[in-house]
C-alpha cells in the first residue's frame, strides 16, 4: 500500500523561462487533449496551442527554444495555474520532465495538486521572480536549485529565499505528499466523524433513481 | 467572535490534524463526472482499494456529450471510451449514475437541482467550479485527480482552512442587472488572483435579494476570483428552494434537516480576515473583454488603455489586446460578434433560458450570428419544453440543443473556429477555452448574450426587454 515516494529535499537543474501572468491551465492543457482516460501521453500536448500552429509547425516558445531543452525547474510570474482543477495540467509539464516551479504566485487548486505530484511549487517575491528569468535567460545554463530545508532557490551565485505552505513544504521533503495512505490510517476517527454529522446518518432521504 | 459557516462546517467534519499541520476533512458530498475520474480509480485499482463510502458518491457526464443528438456510441472515439470508463467504475463500485438517465446533466446543475447539494455539507468534486454548490451555504471544493482517489479511498481531504473574506453587497441592483453581473465586477474589481487563500462569502442586501439560481451563477464564478470556495448563508430562499427536491429529507425529517442547516450559518459578530464592500446600485450589465474573467467593464464603458493600468497588470492587457486584436479605447458597445453561447453551469439553468427568451421573443437572430441554448441538464430541458421557450428560441434562429457543457470548453463538438467572437454566458475567457486558438470570448449574463446574438453586436440587453415587462430578476 505504502508508494514508493522519496523525499524532495532539493531539486536541482536548468530553468525555463516561461514569462507572464495569470497563465491560466487551459494554455498550460488545452481542454481537447483532455478527452484521454489515462494521463500518460500529456507531456507532448503541454502549452500545444502556445507551442505549434494549426499545422503542428513549431512556434517561437521557451518550450521549444533550444537554450531550454532539458530545463526541469520553470520559472513563471503572478497566479500561474489560475482556472480549472484539471490535474492534468501539471501532470502534462511533470510528464515533460518539470521538477519544480519557482514563481511570484500559483493557482491554489494548481498548487495544490503540484504538491500531490512531488512538484515544489516555491513563491518568490515579485522582484526576484523577475531578477531569477533575468538570469537564466542570459545564462540558461545555470544550474537552479531549489532547496526545500533552507527555504531558498540558488539561481549560479544568488541566491533567494521563497515561501511555500508549510504543509506542503513538510510533506514534500519528509516524502508523504502521496496523501491516500495518511488518510486512511484514521478510517476508524473517519466513520466516527461521519456517525456526528447529521447528515450522514440522520436524515437521509430515501433515492429515486438504482445504483450501478 | 462569533464564528463564520465555515469555521462551523469545518469543525464538525474535521477528523484529525495531519503530520503536515493540514487537517483531513470528512466530504460529505463526493460528485465525479468523466474527466477526471477515470485516473483517479486506476489510481485506487492498482492500490487494491475500494471505494470507503459509496453512497455518498454521485457520477454524471457533462463535459463530453455531444449536445446535438446523444446516441451511442459517440462519434468521437475518445468521449466515447470516457463515458465507458465512468460507467464501467461507477457500476463497479456501486456509485449512483445520472449519466445515462433522465437525470443527466451538469454536475453543478445537477447536485442543486436533485436536492444533492445541502447546506452545512461538505462537497467536492474533480472541478473548479465545485465552487458553485456554495450558493446553498455548502463548503464546496474543487479538487484534483489525486485527492479524487483520496477522497474515493477515504472520503476525506486533506486541507489547510482557508481565510474568510466577507462580500457585502449593499443595497439592491438596478433593473436588468444579474447574479452574473455582480460578480464580473466582483473579479473585475479585486482580480483573478485577488482571491488566493481565501473563501469568499457573499452577502448583504443584494445577495439576500437573489434567487437561489442567481445565487448559483454568483458562487459558480468564485474561482475566477481565484477564491478556493465561494459561499452563501442559508436562509428562508435556499430552504424553499430544497423543498420537495428528490434527495431532501420529507416530514419529520425536513424539520430536523432544517434546524440542523439553520444551525451553520455565520454568527453575526463572526470573525472575518477580510471584509469588502461593493453598492450593488452601482452595477450595470458586464462584459469581458479580455483572456481573464476580471478583464471586464460596464456595458457603457470602453476598453481599458495599457498606460492607465497598474504596472503590475500592463503586461497582461497587452498580451489581452494582442490576443484579442481589439483596440485600447473602444466602446465595448458595438463590438460585433459571430456566435453566441447560452448555457454552462455558470448559467444553464430554466431562469437563464427564461431571461434570455424574454430577450429573444418575437425578433430575429442576426444573419451574421451562429447561437445556441443549450440547456445545463435535462431536466432543464423538459422544463423550458413545458414553458415553450425551444419554440422561442427556434423561431428566432437559435439552434436548441441537448443538456451538456457545450461550448464552454472544447472538450466535445461544440467548437469556436478561427477568430470568432463569442458572446457567451460561460465563465472562463482564457485563450482557447472554446476550442480555437485564435478565438475570443466574451462574458456576460445570458440576457446580454441573447441581446448580442439579435443585434450580431454587444448591445445593452435592457434597451432589448419589453417595455413594462418585470425587473428580469423574477
Amino acid at each position: 500500500m505504502a508508494e514508493a515516494t522519496s523525499m524532495r529535499k532539493l531539486i536541482k537543474g536548468q530553468g525555463i523561462v516561461v514569462p507572464g501572468n495569470d497563465i491560466d491551465t487551459d494554455r498550460i492543457i488545452p481542454a481537447r487533449y483532455l478527452r484521454m482516460i489515462t494521463f500518460e501521453e500529456l507531456g507532448k500536448y503541454a502549452f500545444y496551442d502556445e507551442r505549434f500552429d494549426e499545422g503542428g509547425k513549431p512556434k517561437k516558445h521557451p518550450l521549444n527554444d533550444p537554450r531550454f531543452a532539458g530545463g526541469t525547474v520553470m520559472l513563471v510570474n503572478r497566479n500561474f495555474g489560475c482556472g480549472s482543477s484539471r490535474e492534468h495540467a501539471p501532470q502534462s509539464l511533470m510528464r515533460m520532465g518539470i521538477q519544480a516551479f519557482v514563481g511570484e504566485s500559483f493557482g491554489e487548486i494548481f498548487s495544490g495538486n503540484c504538491t500531490a505530484l512531488g512538484l515544489p511549487a516555491a513563491r518568490v517575491s515579485h522582484e526576484d521572480a523577475a531578477r531569477i528569468q533575468d538570469l537564466v535567460e542570459k545564462d540558461p545554463s545555470l544550474e537552479v536549485a531549489v532547496d526545500l530545508e533552507s527555504r531558498s532557490v540558488t539561481v549560479g551565485e544568488e541566491r533567494f529565499s521563497f515561501t511555500m505552505p508549510d504543509a506542503d513544504r513538510k510533506s514534500l521533503a519528509s516524502g508523504t505528499w502521496d496523501t491516500t495512505s495518511v488518510l486512511l490510517s484514521n478510517k476508524d476517527a473517519v466513520r466516527a466523524t461521519a456517525s456526528r454529522i447529521p447528515y450522514v446518518h440522520g436524515f437521509v432521504a430515501a433515492p429515486g433513481g438504482s445504483r450501478g | 467572535m462569533g464564528r463564520t459557516l465555515l469555521d462551523k462546517v469545518w469543525d464538525l467534519h474535521k477528523v484529525a490534524t495531519l503530520p503536515s499541520g493540514q487537517d483531513q476533512l470528512f466530504i460529505g458530498m463526493h460528485l465525479v463526472h468523466e474527466v477526471t475520474s477515470p485516473q483517479a480509480f486506476q489510481a485506487l485499482s492498482d492500490r487494491g482499494l475500494k471505494v470507503l463510502f459509496p453512497e455518498r458518491t454521485f457520477a454524471t457526464v457533462d463535459h463530453i456529450v455531444p449536445t446535438d443528438g446523444q446516441r451511442r456510441p459517440f462519434a468521437d472515439d475518445l468521449a466515447e471510451q470516457m463515458m465507458r470508463a465512468i460507467e464501467r467504475n461507477a457500476a463497479a463500485h456501486g456509485i449512483m449514475f445520472f449519466g445515462n438517465t433522465d437525470d443527466q446533466g451538469i454536475v453543478h446543475i445537477i447536485g442543486p437541482e436533485l436536492g444533492l447539494t445541502q447546506p452545512g455539507m461538505t462537497i467536492a468534486c474533480g472541478d473548479s467550479h465545485t465552487s458553485t454548490h456554495g450558493a446553498l451555504g455548502s463548503l464546496a471544493f474543487g479538487v484534483g485527480t489525486s485527492q479524487i482517489r483520496d477522497i474515493l479511498a477515504t472520503q476525506t481531504l486533506a486541507l489547510s482552512r482557508p481565510k474568510v473574506r466577507r462580500i457585502e453587497v449593499t443595497g439592491t441592483l438596478p433593473v436588468g442587472v444579474t447574479a452574473k453581473d455582480l460578480i464580473i465586477q466582483i473579479i473585475a474589481n479585486l482580480g483573478v488572483n485577488g482571491g488566493i487563500g481565501f473563501a469568499y462569502e457573499y452577502g448583504g442586501s443584494a445577495v439576500s435579494a437573489l434567487s437561489m439560481e442567481s445565487r448559483l451563477t454568483m458562487c459558480n464564478m468564485s474561482i475566477e476570483g481565484g477564491a478556493r470556495a465561494g459561499y452563501i448563508n442559508p436562509d428562508s430562499v435556499t430552504i424553499e428552494y430544497l423543498k420537495g427536491r428528490r434527495f431532501v429529507p420529507r416530514d419529520g425529517d425536513f424539520d430536523k434537516a432544517v434546524q440542523f442547516w439553520k444551525s451553520m450559518v455565520s454568527d453575526g459578530d463572526a470573525d472575518y480576515a477580510d471584509t469588502y464592500t461593493l453598492e450593488g446600485g452601482s452595477v450595470e450589465p458586464m462584459v469581458s473583454w479580455g483572456i481573464n474573467p476580471g478583464q471586464a467593464v460596464g456595458v457603457s464603458g470602453k476598453l481599458p488603455r495599457v498606460s492607465d493600468a497598474r504596472a503590475s497588470d500592463q503586461d497582461a492587457l497587452k498580451k489581452a489586446y494582442d490576443h484579442t486584436g481589439f483596440k485600447e479605447g473602444d466602446p465595448i458597445q458595438g463590438l460585433s460578434v459571430d456566435v453566441a453561447f447560452i448555457g454552462s453551469c455558470t448559467n444553464g439553468r430554466i431562469s437563464d433560458l427564461r431571461e434570455a427568451a424574454r430577450v429573444v421573443k418575437g425578433k430575429k437572430v442576426s444573419s451574421r450570428v451562429k447561437a445556441l441554448v443549450v440547456p445545463g441538464s435535462r431536466a432543464v430541458l423538459r422544463q423550458a419544453v413545458a414553458e415553450g421557450l425551444p419554440e422561442i428560441f427556434r423561431d428566432a434562429g437559435f439552434e436548441w440543443r441537448d443538456a451538456g457543457c457545450s461550448m464552454c470548453l472544447a472538450m466535445n463538438p461544440d467548437k469556436l473556429s478561427g477568430r470568432q467572437v463569442c458572446a457567451s454566458s460561460s465563465n472562463r475567457n482564457f485563450i482557447g477555452r472554446q476550442g480555437s486558438p485564435h478565438g475570443r470570448t466574451l462574458l456576460m449574463s445570458p440576457a446580454m448574450a441573447a441581446a448580442a446574438a439579435i443585434a450580431g453586436e454587444v448591445v445593452d440587453a435592457r434597451q432589448m426587454l419589453p417595455t413594462g415587462g418585470g425587473n428580469g430578476r423574477s
